[in-house]
This record gives C-alpha cells, sequence and structure tokens, in this order.
C-alpha cells in the first residue's frame, strides 16, 4: 500500500507534536544541564558546609547557612551597594539615553555619522571600559584629576577608586556610559515609530516643544521605556564584571553577586557562598515576575 | 550665507558634546597606549608621537596571543553549537503548534534572566567532574547559558514571520522536516542567522565571571580576563600603558564590526528587547 505522502492535512497532531520535541530535545537537554541542574545544586550546596576544595565531604547544615547570611553586616551592605547601584545607574542611562535618542532623531547634517559613533562604548567590552576608566580616575597619573586640578575645582589629587566616598560614583559614571547607547538604540527605535504628523498637528493647535514631549513623546514612548528599564535593571542587579575590575571586593562597592563569588572562590565556602548566590536568584526572580506582570498590565492599559 | 538658526546651532553644540562624551575614553586608551616608559605618567591631551612599545611588549611579557586565540574559538564554537541547536529548537517553537509550546519557550527565555553567579557552584561541579576545568570546552559549555535562550528568542520571532506557503509548497513536494529545515528555511533565514550570531559571539566574547572562575592558568585564559589580571614586574604598579595597548587591539575589531553591522545589529537588539 503506498502511504501519501505527508502534506500539512495529512499531518496528525501526534505526529506533529512528537517531531517538535525531537527538534526541541537537543536544546532542550542543553538548557537543562547548563541552567536547570546547576541551580539545583547551588540550591542543595546552600543546606551544607561544602568547601570547594572537598565537594563530596559535604555535611547537611539544614538554614544555618541563611541565618548566617542575614546576620551578616557585609551581605546587607551588599544589598545597599546594589540597590543604590541599580537606582543611581538606571535612572541616569534612562535620562542621557532619551536626551540622546531625542537629539538623534533630530534632522541635521552628520546625524547618521553620531548615530554610528554612539555604537562604540556598546561595542567596547565591559572590562575593557572598566579598565579604560579606572585608568581615567586614576590619583597620581589620571586625566580626571588633571582636568579637575586645573579647572581648579580641586585642590589635590581624589583617589576616587580607593576612597569608598567615591568609589560608588567612579563605578557608575563607567556603568552609564558603557550601556547608554543599549538605551538610546531602544528609544530611537521607539521615537522613530512615532508619527511626525502627530507634530505638525500639534503645533498648528498651538503646542509649544515641551507641551508635545510631555503629550506626544513620552506617553508614546511608555512601551520603548518600560523595556528598556527591565532589561537594565535585571543587568544592574547581577552585576559583577565591571565592580570587580575597579574595585576589586571593596565593601564599598561589592554587590550581592561580587559577594557572593568571593564566598564561593576566594573564601572556598561553598555551602554559605551558594546560599548567598541562591538568595541573588531570589531576588533578580523576584524582580523579574514583577516586572512580567507589569509590562502585561500596562500592555492592556495601551489596548 | 543664510543664518542660522539658535535651535540649530544648540543641535550641533549638543552634538559635538556627545560626541566627546562617547569617543573620549577610547581615544585616551589609544592615546595613552602609544606613550612608551614614563611619559605615560605625563599628560598630554594630544598624542606626541608614536611607539609602539606596549603593543610589542603585550605580545612578548603576556601570552597575550594565545589568549585572543582562546576568545576566537570559544566565542565561534559557543555561536555554532547555539546556532546549530537553536534552529531546530525555533522551527519547533515558530511553526508547530503543540500543547506546552509557549511554556517552553517562556522556560528557555527565562534562564537569560538567570543571574550567573546563581549557577556558579553547581556549574563549577559539573565542569570538573565532566573534565572540562580550564579549557575551552567547559567555556563553550557554560556560555549556552546566555547565548541559547537569546538565538532561539530571536530565531522563533524570525521562523513565525515566514510566509506559511513555503512551508505548505515543501510539504506537498514530499520534504522531509531535515531537508525543509536545512534546505528551505534555512537559507531564508540566513540575514537573522548573521545578526544573532553575531550579538552571540560578542557576548561571548565580552564574558567575563564564568572566564574567571572556570580558568586557571594564564594560557587558558580568555582575553577580558587576561586584560583584568595583566600585572607587571612589580605587585604595586600595574603596566597600565601595556592595558591600554591591550584594551585597543581587543576593541577596535569590535568597533570596526559594530559600524560595519550597524543595522543589522541595531535591528538584533531591538528585535530581542521589542518583538515580545
Amino acid at each position: 500500500m503506498v502511504r501519501p505522502r505527508a502534506s500539512l492535512a495529512v499531518v496528525r497532531p501526534s505526529w506533529r507534536t512528537r517531531r517538535a520535541w525531537l527538534f526541541l530535545l537537543p536544546t532542550l537537554l542543553v538548557v537543562a544541564a547548563v541552567a536547570g541542574w546547576p541551580l539545583a545544586r547551588t540550591l542543595s550546596f546552600a543546606f551544607t558546609d561544602a568547601q570547594l576544595d572537598q565537594l563530596d565531604a559535604a555535611g547537611w547544615v539544614g538554614l544555618r547557612n541563611f541565618a548566617y547570611l542575614l546576620g551578616d553586616p557585609d551581605w546587607w551592605g551588599a544589598v545597599r551597594n546594589t540597590v543604590v547601584f541599580t537606582l543611581c545607574s538606571v535612572f541616569l542611562e534612562l535620562t542621557i539615553g532619551l536626551g540622546i535618542a531625542l537629539l538623534l532623531n533630530a534632522r541635521f547634517h552628520g546625524r547618521a555619522v553620531l548615530r554610528a559613533v554612539v555604537l562604540v562604548p556598546w561595542a567596547i567590552p565591559t572590562v575593557v571600559s572598566a579598565q579604560i576608566w579606572a585608568w581615567m580616575f586614576h590619583d597620581f597619573y589620571g586625566v580626571f584629576n588633571d582636568l579637575l586640578l586645573s579647572l581648579g575645582l580641586i585642590d589635590t589629587p581624589v583617589a576616587w577608586l580607593a576612597d569608598p566616598a567615591t568609589s560608588m560614583a567612579a563605578v557608575i559614571v563607567t556603568d552609564v556610559w558603557k550601556t547608554t547607547p543599549f538605551i538610546t538604540l531602544l528609544l530611537l527605535a521607539g521615537l522613530q515609530t512615532i508619527p511626525r504628523e502627530l507634530y505638525q498637528a500639534a503645533k498648528i493647535d498651538g503646542a509649544g516643544p515641551f507641551m508635545a514631549f510631555f503629550r506626544i513623546t513620552l506617553p508614546l514612548l511608555k512601551p520603548a521605556i518600560g523595556i528598556a528599564l527591565v532589561f537594565r535593571t535585571l543587568d544592574a542587579l547581577r552585576i559583577f564584571d565591571l565592580i570587580y575590575v575597579m574595585t576589586s571586593n571593596s565593601r564599598a562597592t561589592a554587590t550581592i553577586s561580587v559577594y557572593a563569588r568571593q564566598q564561593l572562590i576566594d573564601f572556598q565556602e561553598v555551602g554559605f557562598g551558594s546560599a548567598a548566590s541562591f538568595l541573588v536568584f531570589v531576588i533578580v526572580g523576584l524582580f523579574s515576575v514583577l516586572c512580567v506582570a507589569g509590562l502585561r498590565v500596562g500592555r492592556e492599559d495601551v489596548r | 550665507m543664510t543664518r542660522l538658526r539658535p535651535a540649530t546651532v544648540l543641535l550641533y553644540v549638543l552634538g559635538a558634546l556627545v560626541l566627546v562624551y562617547t569617543l573620549f575614553p577610547f581615544y585616551w586608551a589609544v592615546v595613552s597606549s602609544l606613550k612608551p616608559g614614563a611619559s605615560l605618567f605625563r599628560i598630554d591631551y594630544w598624542p606626541s608621537g608614536l611607539d609602539f612599545e606596549n603593543y610589542r611588549a603585550v605580545f612578548a611579557t603576556q601570552p597575550f596571543g594565545r589568549n585572543m586565540l582562546n576568545s576566537v574559538i570559544v566565542a565561534a564554537s559557543t555561536v555554532a553549537a547555539s546556532l546549530g541547536l537553536s534552529v531546530f529548537a525555533a522551527y519547533a517553537l515558530g511553526r508547530i503548534q503543540f500543547r506546552g509550546r509557549s511554556v517552553l519557550l517562556y522556560t528557555i527565555l527565562g534562564t537569560s534572566m538567570f543571574p550567573q553567579v546563581a549557577v556558579l557552584s553547581g556549574l563549577f561541579e559539573l565542569i570538573s567532574a565532566l573534565g572540562l576545568y580550564n579549557n575551552w570546552f567547559g567555556l563553550t559549555f557554560a556560555y549556552m547559558i546566555f547565548t541559547l535562550p537569546f538565538t532561539v528568542w530571536v530565531l522563533t520571532t524570525f521562523m513565525r514571520a515566514l510566509p506559511r506557503e513555503i512551508e505548505d509548497a515543501a510539504l506537498i513536494d514530499g520534504a522531509g522536516p531535515l531537508v525543509l529545515v536545512c534546505r528551505i528555511l534555512l537559507p531564508l533565514l540566513a540575514p537573522a542567522l548573521v545578526t544573532t550570531g553575531l550579538l552571540a559571539f560578542i557576548a561571548a566574547w565580552n564574558e567575563f565571571l564564568f572566564a574567571l572562575t572556570f580558568t586557571l592558568t594564564n594560557q587558558a585564559r580568555t582575553v577580558p580576563v587576561a586584560i583584568a589580571l595583566i600585572s607587571g614586574t612589580s605587585q604595586y604598579e600595574l603596566p597600565w600603558g601595556q592595558i591600554m595597548a591591550a584594551s585597543v587591539i581587543v576593541t577596535v575589531p569590535l568597533i570596526v564590526l559594530a559600524l560595519v553591522f550597524q543595522r543589522r545589529i541595531v535591528s538584533g537588539l531591538t528585535a530581542g528587547a521589542l518583538s515580545d
């Protein structure tokens, strides 16, 4: 008997489902191996006293790691640093990114060049930008101290990265420079979807540029701003590389990721460090869930 | 000559400010990298000469050539593996109706929100057990955690956008699923593959935390770790000239890539973020 060749109408649902699972299987296996399993292990380590050099010899300690963690002022310092870093850097990136996006959406000669140039900080690896800015912030030979001294704004060189009073600000400035292009791109894409006729109509109705900005641009840009905000906040909450390269494990800037890695690797306390790592996961996870819910509500508003 | 309006002047002033803000740090790295020895510690805002001593030293005193090779191989194999897996996954998620599809899609996407530090101890144990510690395979494997969700997600949206008729015609002509994906859909996806591949390559090239934790020796390090941990003759004196030279070396190809593929990168980034 000759079976008819499978065409869409003939392919039965179970057949298609099986094929879909078959095609998905390799990806699902890799995701499970690289994300699911290690996360489960991290959680199980969190209830033990495992050490890095003898992971097998771990003994069950119940909730002791979490109890120590919540009693450790350094952990709470890291939480505070993470919150400060996230709030300041995301706010500044959003403000500067919106400003640059508005500029790049205006018509002037050289706009195409400028649109290409703003990509440069995005293309520079984070570690490299951390080193470049660390060099600019250098206390003796840094360009900032030279500039500020010659302008008379400071009398003596400032040890920007070593001084706990200024290191957080220096790290934030660097992060803002590096990640503003991402926001600029997203917001520029959003701006380009706003029809120009709206502005012409507003002008005819006698609205000034400020009115047009607050009544047309901002409301229509809301979805793009929302998405930029979520992406950047998630990244900022997890930040590790920039802070580790610029200030190492300094308590003035250590974020929750830096704290967790120091416990895990430098102090070899895998049990305790895993408890901290898992809390980082919980914090970021809770925030993600809130954001997804928030974006969904925002979308319903638009409809 | 027409008189410039104040608003236009303001635009150009702002444009110049953005230009300086964006480019100055990289300019400063280039200028610093070209200063030999002690002249590095004198601040001149203009390049005083071209001296490639720092560039020579990076390759002579550090295994920097080897570090670059490591980075290229790890990033390239990460991209190859993620694209290879995600083309099939994206076909299933984008073109086949089946129960549990959106749950799977969001589960895969959800892993891209994992903080890397949250899987660090588990991955460390797994990579050591598999004998992948301190080599290319370990890093390639670990990097799938952030490249795979991204490539699956973007390719799925592109798969969805392909016209139904192409698939129908192929199936009626008797093409099997593998032929359909590899011979018919893949060429149509080529632009999307270039964009997602490029973005995944850059993400893998820049990764730091896993590379720092899962390698031990200077020989096995990738470029970001090498640049972060470069040390000089004494413990207290960092060889800033060499650090800047290394920074310029690894950044120039990326800037060129970014400028050449500007449109693609912009559409890839915005597609990844906005096509929700």
